[in-house]
């Protein structure tokens, strides 16, 4: 069992619901991102996406937009986050690391040699926003005989035959897109969401993962009320724009993420 | 005469395909379905005809160039005259059959990018035409340098939303179309603008400005009762080149060459010349293309005298035709192109677009180099007019 689905079959026996928390890597620094994601553990969430930054980050609004730039402005490039996930191990962190990225930075070192490269240095899962599965044989092959996960989207759009499809080939969990748009926090998460959901459910028992717009623990309790997990992005990554001493910008990502990971257990007075 | 590409999947050998968000897949699908339905239907093509002829004003002549002929002293040069097109240029043959696609799949809201605002003059002149609304993304570099364009796309009704993100130019304003794409996929139609992005984009594309191609091709059967021997026309994203080599691609003989942005050499570092200036696989704008990148895959700033060239990728099916050997591609700089401006200008009284000049300086010297009873025709993509305060600002009063 790969170490994401360990996770949700452990969040399942604990009656909770996951939290996936996404940060650029290297933005502000690598060093920052290291103790942000050590933090983010010690507040409870349950995997962590690392944007390995591209300069054309068509599926992100923005919040992550602008953390790209930072981050590639400051250095990060594909083999030092691969070092930061190295390090990561070595330090002891346990919970699951997915790299999300564009698949022109897969693609130029070859596919095989980044998911290996991937794979040995402790990462477990690969988020790729522009490959459809039409586009994904070689992907598929590459992270498979990795021992990567390659996480499938679906989206409000996505009609029947392709929600079928995607959870065939789902491993991890299935990424369920919450509305159609780019990343970004949103006010409201629109009702189809909870359509789109159990419509994947209805075909898999492979977890499913809403992101896109989520950023208050109300929107996370909504969300994980059907989804086996909410995954929040921008809400984190905008504090990193903040120029703020880095002590600060901990402790307001600690903060975040507890509030946002008690969205996702059981109420305590039986409400929610 | 069937076509050998696209695949199914929109791949030409191994470029092209579909490289976009879940969100998009549908909506390609639904796009793709559409055009099929619609590009052999009567009513449709009667359509099509009809604004192609009575609004766009084709079909555009295919003119001697007598005088140019001669300071090449070598191969006839024929010139397809795309610049004089409704609005300047080839772009209109593509807004207008993706418009009339557009309304009929109930779409009335179209957006574009666009770097020199050709496309997006273009794209707001349909959606005049047919009251639609459109949103046109354009560089915060690009409106501020092509201020003329902007305020023809506003007059035309049109809303131009600065795109403030990357380098600020045609490939972050592409971003952000698709971006505007993703997020209001169910109302709204993209007017892409070259022979780019997903599939069935760069077919649709192709299709619409093949008509020059076509057109071409029955007049130099009149005028000279043969094929050309080469044609030239330059390559940014490469919908002009495109369009006029299609209807050739089967004829062997006829050699098809594109001018891609040498910009201030290929040595420089500061070029668009995709396929000729180093460009490697990988996949843009929903497409795998050669591509301007760096070691690790990050896709790097184009430049080009001419914003229409200045792109870091190419479309797929150029990819093919040269890797397949069927065209071949050369690199023209900027300097080049000024040169080829002002010998138009000179020999023939037509201003050629900056990024037609690339086309035309390598045709006079290809003509030069060939026998005078060969016949090259270069496609004139668009007239200069856009480009004067540019070409002023750089040579000076004495450009004139």
């Amino acid at each position: 069992m790969t170490r994401i689905a360990e996770r949700f079959a452990d969040l399942r026996r604990r009656g909770e619901k996951g939290l996936i928390a996404y940060l650029a890597a290297g933005d502000p620094s690598l060093e920052t991102t290291r103790k942000l994601v050590h933090t983010l553990a010690e507040a409870g969430v349950d995997m962590v996406e690392l944007g390995l930054p591209f300069s054309d980050p068509l599926a992100d609004g923005p919040v992550i937009q602008a953390a790209s730039q930072r981050a590639l402005a400051a250095g990060a490039n594909t083999d030092n986050v691969l070092e930061l996930v190295a390090t990561l191990r070595a330090d002891g962190l346990q919970i699951p690391l997915l790299i999300m990225t564009y698949y022109n930075l897969v693609l130029r070192p070859g596919v095989g040699n980044f998911c290996r490269r991937a794979a040995e240095a402790g990462v477990d899962g690969l988020i790729l926003p522009d490959v459809p599965m039409e586009e994904g044989d070689e992907i598929q092959a590459a992270t498979r005989e990795a021992g990567l996960d390659l996480i499938q989207f679906v989206a409000p759009t996505s009609p029947p035959d392709r929600i079928r499809r995607a959870a065939e080939l789902a491993r991890g969990f299935i990424y369920a897109v919450s509305s159609t748009g780019v990343t970004g926090v949103r006010d409201a998460l629109p009702p189809k969401m909870t359509a789109t959901v159990e419509a994947v459910k209805a075909v898999t028992d492979t977890p499913v993962a809403v992101g896109f717009g989520i950023s208050r623990p109300e929107q996370v309790r909504q969300v994980t009320a059907v989804a086996d997990a909410a995954i929040v992005g921008s809400a984190f990554v905008r504090h990193c724009g903040d120029d703020l001493p880095e002590h600060v910008l901990i402790e307001r990502v600690r903060i975040l993420a507890e509030e946002l990971k008690a969205g996702t257990r059981p109420s305590l007075l039986g409400m929610g | 005469m069937s076509n050998a590409v696209p695949d199914a999947l929109g791949h030409y050998g191994p470029f092209g395909g579909r490289y976009v968000p879940e969100t998009l897949m549908a909506a390609c699908i639904e796009l793709e379905e559409a055009y099929r339905r619609y590009k052999d239907d009567p009513e449709f093509l009667e359509e099509l005809t009809y604004y192609r002829k009575q609004y766009v004003g084709r079909p555009t002549p295919l003119y001697f160039a007598e005088r140019l002929t001669e300071y090449g002293g070598g191969a006839k040069i024929y010139l397809k005259r795309e610049d004089l097109n409704h609005t300047g240029a080839h772009k209109i043959n593509n807004a207008l059959g993706q418009a009339l696609l557009a309304r009929r799949m109930g779409k009335k809201r179209i957006i574009a990018e666009t770097g020199a605002g050709q496309h997006g003059v273009a794209a707001a002149t349909v959606a005049a035409l047919f009251g639609m609304e459109c949103d046109v993304h354009m560089g915060e570099v690009d409106v501020a340098r092509q201020e003329l364009n902007v305020f023809r796309m506003r007059l035309l009704g049109a809303r131009v939303i600065p795109t403030r993100s990357g380098s600020r130019t045609l490939k972050d304003a592409t971003n952000e179309a698709i971006r505007d794409w993703v997020t209001n996929v169910e109302t709204t139609h993209y007017v892409i603008g070259s022979a780019v992005g997903p599939h069935p984009y760069p077919m649709i594309v192709r299709d619409f400005q093949a008509v020059i191609g076509f057109e071409t091709m029955s007049q130099i059967q009149e005028a000279e009762g043969r094929l050309p021997d080469a044609i030239v026309a330059c390559v940014g994203g490469g919908s002009n080149a495109i369009g006029i080599f299609h209807p050739f691609v089967p004829f062997e003989s006829v050699r098809l060459v594109g001018t891609e942005a040498g910009g201030m050499g290929l040595t420089s570092g500061k070029h668009g010349a995709t396929m000729t200036g180093g460009g490697e696989v990988g996949v843009f704008h929903g497409a795998k293309t050669y591509l301007l990148q760096d070691a690790y895959g990050q896709v790097l700033e184009a430049h080009s005298i001419s914003a229409g060239l200045d792109y870091p990728g190419v479309g797929p099916e150029h990819c093919y035709l040269r890797d397949t050997g069927r065209a071949e591609y050369v690199a023209v700089t900027d300097e080049e192109a000024l040169q080829g401006m002002q010998l138009l200008s000179r020999t023939e009284g037509i201003i050629p677009a900056l990024e037609s000049s690339h086309a035309v300086y390598h045709g006079v010297r290809m003509a030069a180099e060939m026998e005078p009873d060969q016949i090259v025709i270069i496609n004139l993509s668009g007239r200069g007019d856009k480009d004067m305060a540019e070409v002023a600002r750089i040579l000076g009063g004495e450009g004139a």
